[in-house]
């Protein structure tokens, strides 16, 4: 099997804490998963799921307790080959007595960037992320917007190829967001492996092609949006228009009206047989589909499992 | 290198922007009222004044940016997170750590410099014409800047385990033990043994020495000070230093941020 973008094995990581930090935390438990090239890959979870855990683990900025992890096949502790990798932090802060164009200068030296590529490529970003009239003011003057958009330029201006995004979403507009999913599925069209992690459901229905769901440390589902939501199927919605009054029969008094309209949930097997009372009660049919629970539905349904399982523990260790 | 020299220059952008140079103004200040007072209180003894008063005000000017920016060098860096994205990108720990130290050695280098300008033209206003033996000021001067390498190295090694005001605490405390240590050698009280006595002498060879950089008493009587002594100096401050830091590195290099 060739080597995926991001390969995680057994990747645990254990905080010591209590008094002499004897006791220890466990903030991720055996996490394996595999990340291929190319794809965009969203990281799920709750605060406190082990999400930014897992990236600064990938970004060496913590060390595991155990298990490995590798990027590009190579291991995250050869420091060269983060030379292919581009990092935006969580909640971003950078030095606040550079302008962005000095910040981003800063940081392309260590690409061994030429002073002309440096100077072009830097110019490229700041337009990209819609910062070039900024460009000449201090950091310490941004907004957490636009320091959210620095931070994604210094992430990307080296054509790295694979980028991994804490929070990208996080303290933009909505022209913000949309300006950053447009700017992760143009890495994502250039053939770059993109790691992000939110809290935005949508936005990982939006942009990935799979997601994992980490809940309490642990890994609790991966594939795509559509499959993982699939895994439960909910029935199905029927909307129809039935001007006057509604035949007395369970069908149509189950259903919630907005003026002449009706919805009505029924299960798959009584679809049928739904459509021949809507028939026989003279309503027009407008349209017929499936219930998908939303990712955010599955999501939260694995949260609540975990606090369950969490509780149960708790009051069995009393 | 090209990432320690990066790391350097950025470190030294910093202060400057920072207005850590404004110390510049106070000592300005310092030396054109003290070559004025002096001018009028001392007969005689006006190069004794001026030079120890500024002498002295370089250092402890010195030792305040070494202690209180050596330790910020890291801890400012975890504290508000700059170092995350840059942690991320092909760069060694030890190389950002080295840079660091490097960028303030940097700062400390120019900052000194330009009080030794300073001294230079207060020594000129009270006593015309110099001395030929006034260039021995500038080796005063160098000693200091040696004496404060050791002191950021210290206050580095401290901010990459344990928090700010410890690592103050830790650096000023190893300073002033550091005055003394060579005393330490010399102990000879009658009511001590002679393993306590061997202690005493093993923690004075471990503490750094900072009476080998003062040579105060001797510029200030316009005497001359050996060559061999200045690399000695030098070199013990540039081993003490590098042991210093590669004891940082080592911690650094496994240290987990926040």
């Amino acid at each position: 099997m060739p080597p995926g973008a991001i390969e995680i094995e057994n990747l645990s990581k254990e905080y010591p804490f209590g008094f002499l930090n004897l006791r220890k935390k466990k903030s991720l438990e055996s996490l394996t998963m595999r990340v291929e090239n190319g794809e965009v890959f969203g990281f799920l979870g709750p605060n406190g799921a082990g999400k930014s855990t897992t990236i600064k683990l990938l970004m060496r900025l913590i060390f595991p307790s155990s298990g490995s992890a590798r990027i590009l096949g190579e291991s995250i502790d050869n420091v060269s080959m983060h030379g292919s990798v581009g990092y935006l932090p969580e909640q971003p802060y950078f030095y606040d007595y550079l302008t962005a164009h000095e910040l981003l200068d800063y940081f392309a030296r260590f690409h061994g960037l030429s002073a002309t590529d440096r100077r072009s490529r830097v110019e490229a970003m700041l337009k990209k992320v819609g910062l070039e009239s900024a460009n000449k003011i201090q950091l310490r003057k941004y907004s957490k917007g636009m320091l959210q958009r620095v931070g994604l330029a210094q992430a990307i201006l080296h054509r790295p190829r694979v980028v991994v995004l804490d929070e990208p979403m996080s303290g933009l507009d909505p022209l913000g967001r949309r300006e950053v999913r447009d700017i992760i599925l143009e890495l994502k069209r250039e053939g770059c492996t993109v790691l992000f992690s939110t809290h935005v459901l949508s936005d990982a229905e939006t942009l990935c092609d799979r997601v994992g769901v980490l809940v309490g440390g642990r890994l609790r589902g991966v594939g795509a949006p559509a499959e993982l939501v699939n895994i439960k199927a909910q029935g199905m919605e029927v909307l129809f228009e039935l001007p006057g009054e509604a035949p007395n029969h369970p069908f149509f008094t189950n259903a919630t009206r907005t003026g002449d309209r009706y919805r009505v949930q029924v299960a798959e097997e009584e679809l049928y047989p739904a459509l021949e009372q809507l028939k026989s009660g003279g309503a027009r049919l407008l349209s017929v589909a499936q219930i998908r629970p939303t990712l955010e539905e599955f999501f939260m349904h694995l949260v609540e499992a975990d606090r369950a399982q969490a509780s149960a523990v708790d009051v069995g260790e009393k | 290198m090209r990432n320690i020299r990066a790391v350097a220059a950025n470190t030294f952008r910093e202060a400057v922007r920072d207005r850590v140079l404004y110390n510049l103004v106070f000592f300005a200040l310092l030396m054109m009222g003290a070559a004025i007072l002096v001018g009028q209180i001392s007969i005689g003894i006006e190069r004794y004044v001026i030079i120890s008063l500024g002498l002295t005000a370089i250092s402890v000017v010195g030792i305040f940016i070494a202690v209180f920016l050596g330790v910020a060098l890291v801890s400012k860096e975890m504290d508000k997170r700059t170092l995350y994205a840059l942690l991320a990108k092909p760069v060694q720990r030890w190389e950002f750590l080295l840079g660091k130290f490097l960028g303030l050695v940097m700062t400390l280098t120019v900052n000194t410099a330009a009080m030794a300008a300073g001294l230079y033209l207060a020594l000129w206003s009270v006593k015309r014409p110099l001395l030929p033996s006034d260039i021995y000021l500038l080796v005063a001067v160098y000693l200091i800047l040696l004496k404060l390498a050791i002191i950021v190295a210290l206050a580095l090694l401290f901010s990459c385990f344990t928090t700010p005001f410890l690592a103050i605490l830790f650096t000023a405390g190893l300073y002033v033990a550091g005055l003394f240590s060579a005393d330490l050698r010399t102990v000879r009280a009658v009511n001590l043994d002679p393993s306590t006595l061997g202690l005493l002498r093993g923690i004075s060879y471990l503490l750094p020495n900072f009476q080998n950089f003062d040579v105060m008493a001797l510029v200030i009587h316009g005497q001359g000070i050996a060559s061999s002594f200045v690399w000695e100096a030098t070199l013990y401050a540039m081993l003490y230093s590098a042991i210093i830091f590669v004891g940082a590195a080592m911690v650094f290099s496994r240290r987990n941020l926040k």
